[in-house]
């Protein structure tokens, strides 16, 4: 019995593993195929060496920054004050961070255009810059559900009223506590979700395309629907990014800071 | 007397319908080490978080040095918390969380460092400045959230039970360390604890809360010998409650299973044919009669507990039983149960509960 559900277990892990690996070995093999009659990276030179590559590659990263930076300064403050002060809207707050979730970008962003438009109050679309910064306040949304997430769950490792109220009776104000005491102790939850973040925007299409921002995203579109080989090193080297990014966030969860509550 | 230093004036709190504390009032002088004692959920905390300005009183004024600072935010006050539980920021080092409140008053690092090392100094901890909270014992992370605490100089020092973490060998050493820091540095400090023992032991004072109201107030001597109330006498230290019926008021005679105790003086107020609850400490009672204890009553053994140098024998008498130590002597034999028995002791040392 033991050793028939393990015959099981391992069929499943092998299926699900197959499903997942398969394409991307396939897609490798093909991204090297670009040179006739041999295997060749020529594929990626010519990616790596296509200008367009370059510039909306450092646009995407860019961007990405910016979405960390409004992410951080949104989600941390808000998520500790839930925490400390509003703990009975938690559910309130975690149903609207989830929003982004089940509302599709497309409606987002147009959504945005209506409200923004050149003739609008606050006209964002009017100017080249007014678009990206409403970009980089569109990709905050769509981070929000994994940020959220993820600076909630490092708060929940320390305590925050009792850290905070130390602090206060210090001498300490609230941007003291926030830099110096709780912000330091909820980093590595604030990187991974940072990373999230990165990953996302790296490879978000929909938004950067109906703003006609010239993002990392509509380049894979275009050259995909334009070129054999290299849409498959493309493919490759995004999901390198994301994987880099994902390995990055569990290596940085080791340095996460011991809590004082357990000592050894 | 002078001026106190920290006055609470008529304090009151409540969390929506439910008041916590009711009119509690106290005034501290200056170096004073005053301990609130009482049972869980007696309101301890909250006045001590209002005295520290984390929650605002519902009524009432608190006084420090004769600035009123009642609305006064936390950070303003200068007073110093050591917390129940362990509160030291776990991504700062210990030179570090000691300095914190230093540099958070910009202190130039010079002073601040200087002052780190004393305050590690004081708490017999020197070489301990660059370890992490998570590499110290539970001992050592309340010693270092005292020093943290003490080293802006607060003018005011609050402790919430900062030792009932921690195992008993450790709290008894550390209170008293606590208590020896207290008096060096002078600092006006409250101290909450449901630790009778621990409330008698280093205070100069002790409040006896119950209910969220002050019982008592009076020196750890005062509170124990001379109870105000029923709460205070059954909650601080072991006590015998006997029933008496008060048989003549005038001449202050009281019937306890029916044998005649003479109380002269103690009744204030009550009638012939009033009952009373009359309480004795165990270590004012001795077995047979003494020289000095002028009433004595007779019962039964009913209990011998040989506990090494003292000898603890609980008496039957009536309905009620009574406790009482006596000496170890290698030449007589301990009483055995069932023994008539004769107690003795002095009617002075009677309190007689309201
Ligand atoms: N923020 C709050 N909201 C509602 N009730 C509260 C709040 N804080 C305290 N209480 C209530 O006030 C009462 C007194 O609490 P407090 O913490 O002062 O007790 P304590 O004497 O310190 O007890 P302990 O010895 O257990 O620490 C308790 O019944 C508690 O439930
Ligand atoms: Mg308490």
């Amino acid at each position: 019995m033991k050793q028939g559900s393990r015959f099981w277990a391992w069929l499943v892990f092998g299926v699900g593993t197959t499903y997942f690996i398969l394409p991307l070995l396939a897609t490798f093999e093909f991204s090297l195929r670009k040179r006739r009659g041999e295997y060749s990276f020529d594929a990626y030179r010519s990616v790596f060496e296509d200008p367009n590559f370059q510039t909306t590659f450092t646009y995407s990263v860019v961007v990405a920054i910016f979405t960390i930076l409004l992410g951080v300064l949104l989600v941390v403050p808000t998520a500790y004050w839930i925490r400390l002060r509003l703990p009975n809207l938690r559910p309130v707050v975690e149903f609207i961070t989830l929003l982004p979730l089940v509302i599709p970008a497309i409606v987002i962003v147009f959504g945005y255009i209506r409200m923004f438009g050149s003739n609008s109050t606050l006209p964002f679309l009017a100017t080249a810059r007014g678009t990206d910064v409403l970009l980089v306040i569109g990709y905050a949304v769509l981070a929000l559900p994994y940020m959220y997430r993820a600076v909630d769950t490092g708060l929940r490792t320390i305590d925050v009223r009792t850290l905070t109220e130390a602090a206060q009776i210090l001498g300490a104000g609230w941007t003291t506590i926030i830099a110096r005491i709780i912000l330091p102790n909820v980093l590595i939850a604030v990187l991974s979700g940072a990373f999230l973040s990165f990953a996302i925007v790296i490879g978000e299409f929909t938004m950067a395309s109906l703003l006609n921002r010239p993002a990392f995203g509509p380049y894979l579109q275009n050259i995909g629907a334009n070129s054999a080989y290299e849409p498959s090193a493309l493919a490759i080297i995004s999901f390198a990014i994301t994987w880099g990014c994902m390995s990055l966030i569990q290596i940085l969860s080791r340095f996460a800071p011991k809590s004082a509550n357990r000592p050894n | 007397m002078a001026d106190p230093f920290l006055s609470i004036q008529h304090v009151r709190k409540s969390f929506g319908a439910t008041t916590v504390v009711e009119d509690f009032s106290l005034d501290v002088e200056p170096g004073e080490f005053v301990s609130f004692l009482g049972p869980s959920g007696c309101g301890k905390t909250t006045v001590l978080r209002m005295v520290a300005g984390f929650e605002e009183p519902s009524a009432g004024k608190i006084v420090v040095a004769g600035k009123d600072i009642t609305r006064l935010k936390p950070n303003q006050r200068n007073v110093g918390m050591v917390f129940q539980a362990y509160a030291l920021f776990p991504n700062l080092t210990v030179a570090q969380n000691i300095a914190f409140g230093l540099k958070v008053a910009g202190m130039p690092k010079a002073d601040a460092d200087r002052r780190v090392a004393e305050m590690l100094d004081i708490i017999k901890l020197p070489q301990m400045g660059d370890r992490y909270p998570y590499q110290l014992s539970g001992g050592q992370q309340q010693r270092i959230a005292l020093a943290r605490a003490i080293a802006p100089k607060p003018k005011l020092l609050l402790l919430d039970e900062p030792l009932s973490a921690l195992d008993a060998k450790v709290r008894v050493s550390l209170r008293e360390e606590i208590r020896s820091i207290q008096k060096k540095l002078g600092i006006t400090t409250i101290f909450v604890t449901h630790d009778q023992e621990e409330a008698l032991s280093i205070s100069d004072r002790i409040a006896v809360m119950y209910g969220g109201k002050a019982e008592q107030v009076g020196t750890p001597f005062e509170i124990y010998n001379r109870p105000a109330t029923k709460f205070v006498a059954n909650f601080v230290g072991t006590l015998n409650v006997l029933e008496g019926t008060v048989t003549d008021a005038a001449s202050g005679m009281v019937r306890v299973n029916s044998q005649e105790v003479a109380l002269k003086g103690k009744l204030n107020g009550s009638k012939s044919g009033d009952t009373l609850s009359l309480a004795l400490r165990p270590e004012a009672i001795s077995l047979g009669r003494q020289p000095g204890r002028d009433s004595s009553l007779a019962g039964e053994i009913s209990e011998v507990h040989f506990l090494g140098s003292v000898i603890r024998v609980r008496v039957g008498i009536g309905g009620s039983t009574v406790s009482l130590d006596t000496f170890n002597s290698p030449a007589t034999p301990p009483p055995a149960v069932g023994e008539k028995a004769e107690i003795s002791f002095a009617s002075s040392d009677m309190l007689v509960l309201h």
